[in-house]
């Protein structure tokens, strides 16, 4: 194998698995860090500088970072990332003289965001501190998009929602809310400079089946979702069944439970293993004594006397074969279960009835929006799409950082540059070595299990929809859970020219990552590694040919535990543990022409 | 040494011995010698070897004398026995040791100062007797824990860090042992566990006396330009003169070898090794031709490295005195303590 070339940005961003897999690019272990320091404010706002909404994303965000998280490949659970990111978000002081402002002058460009959800507020956050004149149609009379009206008050408060989208208007957006654009031609003749389309997936999948539409008591589940939250449903009947097991699934039928409903079944079409819901939502649906009933397939909506009684399934059996793929499935019978609600939970689309299809805006056969996924703008010069509206559902973290591209095109397409000239993303690496045996981070493996989320009593939590259900970590347990943190970003750095081969690293290495042996291609070097290296995922870093024998050093990066053993035991300092801090670009370096600087310094900042 | 312990975690699929353990439950406390000491490596390549040939930590014991090499045994098999004695009376408490039980697997490590200075006259006795143990000197030329003076292993011209080169004869442990008759003569270096790993097994399973003589860098006071056994130097002027492969009794020898250039060596126990020679001019059977090619490589500055001499014919202490089979601890006590009239009668035949 080619030396790694570890100058590229590329090879130490993937070995912070957290912050790799993170679409915002959350710097994970060092705000960690600054929480076990007691920094919150500090690690609330470098949680903001990416990710936004640290208080809402802590409570419910989709954590694409845990299931990367190295921990879990080391031991079983990942670090509870999310959850302490709450508990930077609980404890911070007040940071409003930290936010971004906007100039004294504006800069004379406007732009128009369409929907006041996590997108569209992305790109405010962004653009209204370089100067932009900026304004957000928002169809209902409150904002956050489906931060407010799919996610339960039990689990992300509205006064939270409030608080962080308050900082975000307060740098002077022109909201105006009822004010749903009906027609995409008129917005763009009322001379914006640039549009931004963020309204989201809004339509509720429907389920045509024998008798859909015979009884009032059928819901589409965000539509229902959304009568709740607006107080406009208040009651359910007491046997509810959810057709559907995704996140959304989740939210109501502990939504039911809340309403009056004492029997909750969530009917899933495919076994354990194939649900859409994430793992601790099904957790918590299943701790308030929810039923997840698998192999039902809806067949058609029962009636007597005119009256919806019940649901007919189809019971299935799959075959999965051995890669883990399931075929469509027989049938092996049918089932009637009674109930008195259902609510449809099956998925959601974009739908755009309001945009004209002659303007120049691309639509694909699914009727979604043709928009480039670098820059997020569409084929219609200066209108960008962000969030669920640009690719389908996906999530808020996902719509964050769709934000930060199309305010970075955006700021570009109006000051007449080429949106595809970007600035690339730096690495700073600096050394983190104290004294002979003092690094400037915690690098003595924490043995402990994953700290457990305290959750509101059975028995309190039904009194109120708002009551929400997590108590967020105390301080106990925060300090225990920040040290479970492999603090990734603390990279093994090693220099060639200075080793003698003694094989200390190789033999302190508490994982067996490390071997000195001759160069081949990697199919051939994985397999003679001193631990198995099956993980292709995880890259090798290869070094430069050892001076002594012209061997290679050769770590497999799947299961470092960045506890610097190595570079402790190295006697010319060939390795060394120095932090690497990704600089990632948003419009105001952009706007600022420079590469992102960082502080160099210790591991806490 | 370092500060933290090492990290109880371990890579998932570590492989696993035949007593279900892995290599981490072979290890010892974290080493206090200096990073990037030979030593360390020599207890890797030690763990590996008691990892791979089965051995029950309480079956195995761990003496040693004065001196970093020393140190040694608290890092390799915690919970085996250990005995941490006299400057350069390891020999004496191993045979203490392996009279009173010679079931046990015994592992002395000492050191160049520990076995050719104070501990010379222990040294040439315990081949003498033909102890069933594996004898290793972590060979790095000088005394480290007293800051770098040469001891006796130190060649003729061998720079020091400060002051005057070398000037007197070396003390060759392999040329020693050879002379005195030991059973089973190595040499490696500790930057070669390809090699170092199988001749431990090989002097672990070895029924007699066996040697094996390590390079062993120090890399505080003997691992700088001019020294003749830095990891530089020894890299440059060290060759295999053989190598061989442990065969586990379980295991049939799958690979072929050439006659002439390979011989399995079959160990008393029903192990076997392969030796595979790589200088066909060299027989490792002969103890004069040993003798006349090790001279000859040692006077044109070579480092012959390998199994030297191996000897499977002579009988070890316990055989050539006639001892019980039985550790004494398992014998009752009417066989250890014949009694008062036993005792007269013996000391009648000496009225």
């Amino acid at each position: 194998m080619k030396p790694t070339d570890t100058s590229n940005p590329e090879y130490f961003h993937k070995v912070v698995d957290c912050q790799y897999g993170c679409p915002a690019h959350t710097d994970v272990p060092a705000y960690i860090r600054m929480i076990a320091q007691g920094q919150f404010s500090d690690a609330y706002m470098e949680n903001r500088k990416s990710n936004v909404f640290p208080g809402i994303l802590g409570r419910v965000c989709d954590r694409p970072c845990e299931p990367a998280c190295r921990r879990g490949r080391v031991e079983d659970k990942p670090v509870a990332i999310c959850r302490l990111k709450r508990v930077a978000a609980d404890n911070r002081d007040d940071i409003t003289d930290r936010l971004p402002k906007p100039p004294p002058q504006n800069n004379g460009k406007k732009v128009a965001l369409i929907g006041a959800g996590c997108a569209s507020l992305t790109v405010a956050n962004d653009l209204r501190p370089l100067g932009y004149d900026v304004t957000i149609f928002e169809a209902l009379d409150t904002t956050g998009g489906l931060m407010r009206t799919n996610i339960p008050a039990f689990r992300l408060p509205p006064e939270v929602l409030d608080e962080e989208i308050g900082y975000i208007l307060d740098m002077g957006v022109d909201l105006k809310l009822n004010h749903r654009i009906d027609s995409m031609k008129e917005l763009l003749d009322e001379g914006y400079d640039a549009v931004f389309v963020g309204t989201g997936a809004p339509k509720g999948k429907n389920l045509e089946l024998p008798g859909r539409y015979d009884s009032d008591r059928i819901h589409i589940g965000i539509e229902w979702l959304e009568s709740v939250a607006f107080e406009h449903i208040k009651e359910i009947g007491k046997r509810v069944l959810i057709i559907g097991v995704g996140n959304t699934a989740m939210d109501c039928c502990r939504t039911s439970l809340r309403l009056g409903a004492d029997n909750v079944k969530v009917m899933a079409r495919k076994p354990r293993g194939f649900f859409k819901a994430s793992e601790w939502e099904l957790e918590d649906a299943e701790e308030e004594n929810v039923d997840i009933m698998v192999n039902h397939s809806p067949k058609e909506f029962v009636y007597e006397d005119g009256k919806l009684v019940g649901m007919k399934f189809d019971l299935m059996e799959y075959n999965v074969d051995e890669n883990g793929g399931i075929d469509r499935g027989t049938s092996t019978g049918e089932v009637v279960i009674p109930c008195d609600d259902v609510v449809l939970a099956i998925g959601q689309d974009n739908a755009f009835p309001w945009v004209e299809r002659d303007i120049g805006i691309e639509f694909d056969k699914w009727e979604c929006p043709v928009v480039d996924e670098q820059t997020m703008m569409c084929a219609r010069d200066g209108v960008f799409f962000g969030g669920d509206s640009a690719f389908g559902p996906k999530n808020i973290i996902w719509a964050v950082e769709h934000g930060h591209q199309a305010a970075i095109s955006m700021h570009k397409y109006c000051q007449g540059e080429d949106i595809r000239d970007r600035l690339p993303m730096g690495l700073n690496l600096s050394s983190q070595k104290m004294g002979m045996h003092e690094w400037s981070y915690s690098n003595d493996y924490d043995g402990d299990a994953r700290t457990q989320m305290r959750h509101v009593d059975l028995r309190e939590r039904f009194k109120d929809i708002k009551i929400e259900v997590e108590l967020g970590f105390d301080a106990e347990q925060a300090a225990q859970e920040v040290e479970r943190c492999l603090n990734c970003d603390i990279q093994t750095v090693f220099a060639a020219p200075l080793c003698i081969e003694c094989d200390a690293c190789l033999d302190i290495c508490p994982v067996d990552c490390l071997t000195i042996t001759k160069n081949g291609d990697e199919d051939d070097l994985r397999t003679r590694l001193k631990a198995p290296a099956e993980n292709r995922e995880q890259d090798l870093y290869v070094s430069d040919a050892l001076p002594q024998t012209a061997r290679v050093m050769v770590k497999d990066e799947d299961l470092c535990v960045h506890c610097g053993l190595c570079a402790e035991r190295c006697p010319t300092g060939a390795w060394d543990m120095q932090k690497s801090k990704i600089l990632i670009p948003y419009a105001e370096d952009e706007a600022a022409g420079v590469q992102p600087k960082t502080a160099a310094g210790g591991a806490g900042k | 040494m370092t500060y933290i312990a090492k990290p109880k975690i371990a890579h998932p699929s570590l492989p696993k011995n035949e007593l279900g353990l892995t290599t981490r439950d072979y290890e010892g406390a974290v080493s206090t010698l200096c990073a990037g000491c030979g030593h360390d490596s020599v207890t890797a390549a030690l763990i590996q070897a008691v990892f791979e040939l089965d051995i029950e930590p309480h079956m195995l014991a761990k003496i040693s004398g004065i001196g970093c090499s020393s140190k040694t045994p608290t890092y390799f098999v915690s919970q085996a026995h250990g005995f941490n004695s006299v400057h350069g009376r390891m020999p004496s408490v191993t045979t203490g040791a392996n009279a009173a039980n010679r079931d046990m697997t015994y592992i002395g490590v000492s050191g160049d100062g520990d076995s050719l200075s104070i501990g010379a006259g222990q040294f040439v006795h315990a081949i003498r007797r033909n102890l069933n143990m594996c004898y290793l000197i972590e060979n790095n030329g000088v005394y480290g824990l007293t800051k770098g003076q040469f001891s006796a292993s130190a060649d003729i011209g061998s720079k020091p860090k400060k002051g005057m080169p070398n000037q007197q004869e070396p003390i060759d442990p392999v040329s020693t042992a050879l002379s005195l008759g030991a059973t089973y003569i190595a040499r490696s270096f500790s930057g070669d566990k390809e090699q170092l790993v199988p001749l431990i097994k090989g002097a672990i399973m070895h029924s007699g006396f066996s040697l094996v003589d390590i390079i062993s860098p120090c890399v505080t006071f003997n691992d700088h330009e001019g020294s003749t056994k830095s990891y530089a130097h020894t890299r440059e002027f060290y060759h295999h003169v053989s190598n061989i492969d442990y065969i586990h009794p379980s295991k049939e020898i799958k690979a072929s070898y050439d006659e002439g250039e390979s011989m399995p060596i079959h160990l008393h126990g029903g192990d076997t090794i392969v030796l595979r020679k790589l200088n066909r001019d060299y027989d490792p059977t002969s103890r004069a031709d040993a003798f006349k090619f090790l001279r000859d490589r040692f006077n044109a500055g070579e480092v012959i490295t390998g199994l030297l001499y191996v000897n499977e014919g002579r009988a070890e202490m316990h055989e050539l005195m006639g001892n019980t089979d039985t550790p004494l601890s398992q014998l009752p006590y009417e066989g250890l303590q014949p009694g008062n009239d036993e005792l007269k009668k013996l000391q009648n035949r000496y009225r």
